[in-house]
């Protein structure tokens, strides 16, 4: 007769164990942080089109193509449930792990990378970004009167108006580039670390990680703060 | 030399603490700082004062138990030392140090500078323990060991539990200390049979005892007198995740 123990499957249960677990935690923590990377770079490559030079044209039919194609559609449904959850399990990581030193140090010891300790921070400051980009851009596209155009016959909104005059302003551009820098910040320790949670650490694969980290980390900065700079100086 | 050091004074775990100042002269710079610790308590004890509780056992850097936090760092600035191997001479003469205990939910004070660390023993209990007798020593090939593996298995096996990674964590983890046993364990043959249920095991253990959840900083593996890696914490990792969600082990 088989043994019972070996044989039967388990309740649901030890999921939650898993997702309850530091490790389980830190996995979405990683696994939702390598996705918005991805989202980055494809957010990225949308603003480029702002540089084209055709009026906003590119820019336009591209936010239209975004936000009328089903696919497109629904993963970016998925991003904005992803970021939500890379926001919220993080700082409720960050609320745990302050109760696990209730008496704090009169000098704090440091020997880690300015980014790692402060990632909650950096992290709470691309959220308010987050916050202030939607309603401006995002909410006023999809929920507020916009102005239009016509190409060929078929109208679109207008979305890169609404990008020109925000970036006309130089509070509005300033805000950005803060941001874009905590972002940074936040790539250049977060990238590396994704890597490290999955377990993901070798003798021949961790230095290229680390090269990608810093690329990546510095390149996707450059490539959003391209358009503010250029459209505020008026190039 | 002289110093003024500033101690951090708790009668017990419930008692709220404070800084006490002391100033000592007469230190001479070939002391540990244990030793100047001594000094220190030698001068309360004849004031009738209450002296300074403070953890160590070898006082030779290998059984861990010494632990103060030394003007911010955990066993004092100078890299791979424990505390009792550290000397006066690394300091500056009429220096201010600043002494702590290990502050950590999971390490509460006993008093002054001495923590209660059995949280670590419960980690040990958990798994950290090959459950065959190994009888006497084996013959040397029986059980083929590549060189480089045993290495990183020594290189682990030297944590020696001292609770320094904690104390250096801004999250208060124990992650380096446990990835360490875990990984001593795993790497050799002789701990493979339990590996999947050793690392789930100790993972639990090590979360229920309150510590905070790793975000790879590194502040453990820069304050580790053992030199101990934090590659052992990506090995912890993949050694729990692929326990969890590939074997057929209980989480
Ligand atoms: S890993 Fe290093 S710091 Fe942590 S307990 Fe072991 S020896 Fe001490
Ligand atoms: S007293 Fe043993 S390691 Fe310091």
């Amino acid at each position: 007769m088989s043994n019972p123990i070996a044989a039967n499957p388990y309740s649901l249960k030890w999921l939650g164990h898993f997702f309850g677990s530091s490790v389980g935690r830190k996995l979405i923590m990683s696994l939702t942080g390598l996705f918005l990377c991805l989202f980055l770079l494809v957010h990225m490559s949308g603003n480029l089109q702002l540089l084209k030079g055709d009026g906003g044209r590119a820019f336009n039919e591209y936010a239209y193509f975004m936000t009328h194609f089903a696919p497109i559609k629904i993963v970016s449904y998925v991003t904005y449930f992803l970021i939500l959850l890379h926001a919220i399990d993080g700082i409720a990581l960050a609320l745990k792990n302050r109760q696990a030193r209730p008496s704090k140090y009169a000098v704090n010891p440091t020997g880690a990378t300015w980014a790692s300790r402060n990632m909650t921070i950096l992290g709470i400051v691309i959220l308010l970004f987050l916050v202030v980009h939607l309603k401006n851009f995002w909410f006023a596209y999809k929920f507020g009167t916009m102005p239009m155009v016509t190409y060929d016959g078929k109208e679109y909104k207008d979305l890169y108006s609404i990008v020109k005059e925000a970036f006309s302003q130089w509070w509005y551009v300033a805000f950005y580039l803060i941001s874009l820098v905590a972002l940074c910040f936040h790539l250049l320790h977060g990238f590396q670390s994704a890597f490290r949670t999955l377990g993901l650490e070798h003798k021949k694969y961790t230095p290229i990680i680390s090269i990608i980290g810093w690329v990546f980390s510095i390149g996707v900065i450059l490539g959003f703060a391209l358009q503010p700079v250029a459209m505020f100086l008026g190039l | 030399m002289k110093f003024t050091l500033k101690v951090w004074r708790q009668n017990n775990a419930q008692d709220a603490g404070r800084f006490e100042t002391y100033s000592l002269s007469d230190v001479e710079n070939d002391m540990s700082f244990l030793e100047m610790m001594d000094v220190l308590n030698q001068q309360l004890i004849k004031e009738k004062k209450d002296p300074v509780a403070f953890d160590h056992d070898c006082r030779e850097g290998i059984c861990g138990m010494c632990s103060m936090v030394i003007n911010g760092h955990p066993h004092g600035h100078v890299k791979a030392t424990t505390t009792c191997q550290l000397h006066m001479r690394s300091f500056k003469d009429g220096d201010t140090i600043v002494i702590e205990p290990w502050r950590a939910k999971a390490f509460p004070v006993i008093k002054d500078l001495a923590v209660d660390r059995s949280a670590f023993d419960n980690i040990i209990q958990a798994g950290g323990y090959v459950s065959v007798n190994t009888g006497s020593a084996p013959d040397a090939n029986a059980v083929p060991v590549p060189q480089d593996l045993a290495e990183k298995a020594m290189d682990a096996a030297e944590c020696i539990g001292c609770g320094a990674c904690v104390a250096a964590c801004k999250n208060s983890s124990a992650m380096l200390f446990l990835s360490a046993k875990v990984s001593h364990l795993a790497l050799l043959p002789q701990g493979k049979p339990e590996h999947k249920k050793r690392v789930i095991s100790m993972v639990k253990a090590h979360d229920e005892a309150g510590f905070g959840s790793c975000t790879n900083t590194g502040a453990c593996e820069a304050y580790c007198p053992k030199g101990i890696s934090i590659t052992n914490i990506a090995r912890l990792n993949r050694e729990y995740l692929t326990a969890a969600l590939a074997s057929e082990e209980a989480v």
